[in-house]
């Protein structure tokens, strides 16, 4: 079901069950990307990060690199979880799980489907310093 | 009237959610009023109008009945 392996929440991600989403008896490999929120961005140290996003147009330009990434390659099922709200240091920001038959294709798919996402999923991310707070990629 | 929402670093150059614009305008026609309004929109590295929860092109018409967004460069992930 779209509405599991597709999925914005503002509570923790549960990798693990992002994972168990994808698992197929056709597929000899499950590839996860997870990713945190780091602690400094530009030797800069970040308190948190505060994501927002446009859930109804998100949830839809995820499905399309869903269905993208499943022309490109042999992919049996893959799931993508977006977290938005506040987020501390070491949080899970995005759980990508792949599977396919061959690990290749698992790998290819799951770099394919982060690297999209980050440019075409109306999500916005603000990193929050001591002094100020930052729209990130917003300009130039 | 069309309801335009704001998002990210939109919301916070427009100090508010959303605006409402007259409908029969193009996605261009908008992106215009809107720099012309805020120029701060014109540092952005792009922005983007979204109709009905998919990017629409410069010379797309918004109707009275749909579902407008301002997006600014995303950054999700």
């Amino acid at each position: 079901m779209v509405g599991d392996l597709i999925h914005i929440s503002d509570k923790a991600l549960d990798t693990q069950r992002v994972t168990e989403l994808v698992a197929s008896p056709a597929a000899g490999a499950i590839d996860v990307f997870i990713g945190t929120v780091r602690d400094s961005t530009q030797n800069k140290s970040v308190h948190r990060l505060e994501f927002e996003s446009y859930d109804s147009m998100a949830i839809k330009e995820m499905a399309k690199i869903v269905n993208k990434a499943s022309e490109k390659w042999p992919v049996i099922k893959m799931a993508i979880h977006h977290r938005k709200g506040v987020l501390d240091i070491g949080d899970v920001a995005v759980v990508i799980a792949v599977s396919s038959p061959h690990r290749k294709a698992a790998f290819e798919a799951c770099q394919f489907a982060i690297d999209t996402l980050k440019e075409t999923v109306p999500i916005w991310k603000k990193e929050v310093f001591d002094d100020g707070e930052v729209w990130v990629a917003a300009h130039p | 009237m069309v309801k335009v929402k704001l998002f990210g670093i939109a919301k916070d150059i427009v100090s508010a959610s959303y605006f409402e614009t007259d409908s029969g305008i193009t996605v261009n026609h908008l992106k215009q009023r809107i720099i012309d309004k805020h120029p701060s929109f014109s540092d952005l590295r792009s922005v983007l109008v979204a109709v009905n929860d998919e990017y629409a092109l410069d010379d797309v018409v918004i109707d009275e009945n749909d579902d407008v967004a301002i997006i600014p460069p995303v950054s999700g992930g």
